[in-house]
């Protein structure tokens, strides 16, 4: 996979607090984030994941003139069966911070695959594990984040008994 | 504020409500500000009637940046030195949830006092959605 250049923004910063329902002045009042003990405002810690705006292959967003797997004039915009009983999900995910983001940081993120592997599940039938790992250097080449994140793809959608 | 070495305990317990009767609106959200798009997270027709679930259902990361809402108004701005989770049941809209961390352990390394914490966060049913650890750095 090709390198992502995230360039780290005030106005997303405070877009992903409120997303998460944190209004935290650290990541919205550069004022009073000066103030305080970070000297000024910071991502919150999950933010790393937001590398996916700045992937152009990103495949959990629509593309003009692309058929999109999503709803319009029937439930799938893509005929027949979804992928793998509702495609994959989230299992695992993990930060490792050196320091934390902060507006102005333009940052290369690097992401390779990991290790793979399976498993029995009584709720979802075969379970598929594939591991990332996402290493996020700033503008003079220091690593600051590393995050592994695990995605599953089940056989079919997660029971809810 | 910060935590400090000197006033805590392992086995000390710290609990915050993140969120109370999650809108389909506040993951349509999330989706805008992280880019994660996936129709299973806001598109209900698509979610139900071609991928078998009962409604959408949050993202995995929305859970964790509520997780770290918890975290990071206990240990401070800027603390973190790692966080990790593991997403052991889905969220729903309309539901509650509640993060618990608990003191793991207390460490000194080169001067520099951490603390490590076990976190789990549950719903309105106490079933757990979340489990997961985390390390910051706190005063002496």
């Amino acid at each position: 996979m090709p390198k992502l250049t995230m360039p780290i923004e005030a106005t997303h910063i405070l877009m992903f607090a409120r997303a998460v329902g944190d209004p935290n002045p650290v990541y919205a009042d550069a004022q009073a984030a000066k103030a305080g003990e970070t000297g000024g405002i910071i991502a919150p810690p999950t933010f790393p994941q937001a590398v996916a705006q700045f992937d152009p292959d990103y495949n959990l967003r629509p593309k003009p003139g692309e058929p999109w797997f999503g709803s319009g004039k029937t439930a799938s915009g893509i005929e027949g069966k979804p992928p793998s009983g509702g495609g994959g999900l989230h299992a695992e995910q993990h930060f490792e911070y050196h320091r934390h983001l902060r507006p102005g940081d333009v940052l290369t993120v690097e992401i390779k695959p990991g290790k793979t592997w399976e498993k029995e599940s009584k709720r979802a039938g075969k379970l598929t594990f594939r591991e990332r790992i996402a290493e996020y250097r700033d503008q003079t080449g220091e690593l600051v984040i590393t995050a592994r994140g695990v995605g599953v793809t089940t056989e079919r959608p997660v029971d809810q008994g | 504020m910060s935590l400090q070495a000197s006033k805590l305990h392992v086995g000390d317990t710290h609990h915050e409500r993140v969120v109370e009767n999650l809108s389909r609106t506040q993951i349509v959200q999330y989706a805008g500000a992280s880019g994660d798009y996936n129709p299973l997270h806001t598109d209900d027709v698509y979610t139900r009637e071609a991928a078998g679930y009962r409604s959408v259902f949050a993202h995995g990361m929305l859970t964790m940046g509520l997780t770290g809402k918890m975290l990071t108004n206990y240990v401070g701005d800027g603390r973190l030195t790692k966080f990790g989770v593991r997403f052991t049941n889905q969220v729903w809209p309309g539901d509650t949830l509640e993060v618990t961390s608990t003191v793991a352990a207390l460490r000194e390394d080169g001067g520099q006092h951490y603390v490590d914490l076990t976190l789990s966060t549950t719903n309105q049913d106490g079933k757990e959605v979340v489990s997961g650890t985390a390390t910051a750095r706190i005063d002496p």
